[in-house]
């Protein structure tokens, strides 16, 4: 470094002052460093995209998917969409943004010219990405492999699709700005098993025994699977019932996570 | 709480507008925080010039990073105001955090990018940032590292984040125990840093609980202990001539040390080594010591080689203004 940009030659420091990049720009950057980062971590690879199109081919392949009507992949491929989902929020995002709470990542970056919400742009934008991805590999496995064909309605699916991924990413958030690093970790793995169990995305929730099945009804996991079936399910009625299930998941879980994140 | 932040921010508005107040950098102006009803700063104020390089020097726990973090924006004041380059650190967070660059005691690097992306991303919140390749060979890390940030060591973290404090070309700089963790090569390089953007007109305020680091970089030093003001003024003037009660000097071997020690308010002569000489003295009577030894010396023909009056470290006055040994 030979001169600052900003200093003259007396020493003395200009009224010229040095500038923030544009807020696109910032996002940009941001948005660069936020897929970098999540293609260096195996374990994000792992959960967000290997481990769902191993669940789909798993149970799309066994028939031991106790289904009353309809394919298996039907019925399967909404429930794995889901799970994929949850993954990309509640544990990809969830879990990276606890340990960079916890390396002090956050409150550094508190310290720069780009705003609280140019970050959360950036880590929107990183995992809409990745959510794409996902849906591309999962539903062209199941169109090339096991014969699906898009059914139901595509506007209400992408509206669900939205609503579940800001209800998740949101929970993984809460997790992150509240909770310790490794507890956070440990929760969101552990609420991802849960999910995967009674979400009624592998397993139909009227298989499980009655009490179980009347409480996960009402969990944010199976009213999202549930209203992701119903959007991708010919003639299906309309999900009102979990839509508003998941809706009001989205709005509880969204206000305790602005009001109890912490940066620091 | 209020009413006390109410009437120093009237306080604060009159400062501002005063010549002294424009030309401050950095006004702390009866700062006061607790955490949990302790109270960690009490009543702090100072003012750091433009283009001064100013230590807030103390044990840990004095209160040295709740200061800083709040003038970064981190903090709000329980009491008291702060301004930085003439702004609220809160209430004009987006107009100041361009101007400012920060090393934290938390480095807060991501753990799996390597340095020059790191550097990069932060170079990307900026308009005119710093090459930075240039400023990492600066810094003394090598731009092409494939090591990710997790596996560097203490010092090249510190050294990173040094990086990230200027790729924004500062006006003022915060660096909070800037050579912590480095090894004596590293911490003088990063002192010849310090010292060069000092010379390129760049306001500096750094914490340290190292004497040696404040007594050589800064132009003025703070003492702080227990959230409390205890001193402040240049290096010099802190561990020199106003406190001065030893006077040292160099001359031929065998001097009359008894003739010496009845010179009128000296109370105590020795050969510490042949031909080096210790004086004691009351801080007051040190004019008069040192026209009555030049005297003596030349009513005998003796020539001084060397004269140094009163000067003891900082970590003796440290000692002296808090009764306790610096606590690491």
């Amino acid at each position: 470094m030979t001169t600052l940009a900003n200093t003259g030659q007396s020493g003395q420091v200009q009224p010229q002052p040095a500038q923030a990049a544009p807020f696109l720009r910032q996002v940009g950057a941001q948005f660069k460093a936020e897929l970098l980062l999540t293609s260096r971590r195996g374990e994000n690879i792992l959960v967000t995209l290997i481990l769902p199109v191993i669940l789909l081919v798993f149970f799309a392949s066994l028939k031991i998917i106790p289904v009353s009507t309809g394919s298996v992949i039907n019925f399967l491929l909404p429930g794995i969409l889901a799970l994929a989902i949850m993954a990309s929020g509640m544990v990809h995002l969830g879990i990276s943004t606890a340990y960079e709470r916890y390396y002090g990542v956050l409150k550094r970056l508190g310290a720069t010219p780009l705003p609280r919400s140019g970050l959360i742009a950036a880590k929107i934008a990183a995992v809409l990405l990745l959510e794409v991805l996902q849906v591309v590999l999962l539903v062209g496995i199941a169109l090339l492999f096991y014969g699906w064909r898009p059914v139901g309605s595509p506007g209400l699916a992408i509206l669900v699709l939205a609503l579940g991924t800001i209800t998740f990413a949101a929970l993984g958030l809460a997790m992150a700005g509240s909770l310790r690093a490794e507890t956070t970790l440990a929760v969101a793995n552990g609420l991802y098993l849960l999910f995967l169990l009674i979400g009624g995305g592998i397993l139909p929730l009227d298989h499980l025994p009655a009490p179980l099945a009347a409480l996960a009804q009402y969990l944010p996991a199976a009213a999202f699977t549930q209203s992701l079936q119903a959007a991708l399910t010919a003639g299906a009625p309309f999900p009102g019932t979990a839509l508003l299930t998941l809706l009001i998941w989205m709005i509880l879980i969204l206000a305790i996570a602005i009001r109890t994140f912490r940066w620091e | 709480m209020m009413s006390a932040h109410a009437q120093t921010t009237g306080q604060m508005a009159d400062l501002a507008a005063s010549p002294e107040g424009a030309e401050a950098a950095i006004v702390v102006d009866r700062f006061c925080k607790s955490y949990n009803g302790r109270r960690v700063v009490d009543e702090l104020s100072f003012s750091v010039r433009r283009g001064e390089v100013f230590a807030l020097l103390g044990p840990n726990g004095a209160g040295k990073t709740t200061t800083v973090e709040t003038l970064e924006g981190y903090r709000r004041p329980d009491g008291g105001n702060v301004r930085v380059l003439g702004l609220d650190p809160i209430r004009d967070a987006t107009r100041l955090k361009p101007l400012i660059g920060v090393m934290l005691q938390q480095d807060g690097l991501y753990p799996m990018l390597r340095p020059r992306e790191v550097l990069r991303l932060f170079a990307g919140y900026y308009r005119q940032p710093q090459p930075i390749d240039q400023l990492l060979e600066r810094v003394g890390i090598d731009p092409g590292t494939k090591t990710i940030c997790r596996r560097l060591s203490g010092g090249q973290k510190r050294r990173l984040a040094l990086a990230l404090a200027l790729v924004g070309n500062p006006q003022l700089l915060f660096l909070d125990e800037p050579t912590a963790g480095m090894d004596p090569q590293a911490r003088l390089a990063t002192w010849e840093i310090i010292r060069d953007l000092k010379a390129q007109g760049v306001t500096i305020l750094l914490t340290t609980h190292l004497m040696d680091e404040a007594e050589r970089l800064a132009d003025r030093v703070a003492i702080i202990d227990h959230g409390r003001l205890i001193a402040l003024d240049t290096p010099d003037r802190l561990t020199g001539v106003d406190s001065a009660t030893m006077v040292r000097f160099v001359a031929p071997a065998g001097l009359d040390c008894r003739a010496l020690a009845a010179l009128p308010g000296v109370q105590r002569a020795e050969e510490v080594r042949p031909g080096s000489y210790l004086l004691e003295t009351a801080p007051q009577s040190m004019p008069a010591v040192l026209a009555d030894l030049t005297a003596w010396l030349r009513d005998r023909g003796i020539t001084l080689t060397e004269l140094r009056v009163g000067h003891g470290s900082l970590e003796e006055l440290f000692l002296r203004l808090t009764g306790s040994e610096m606590r690491e």
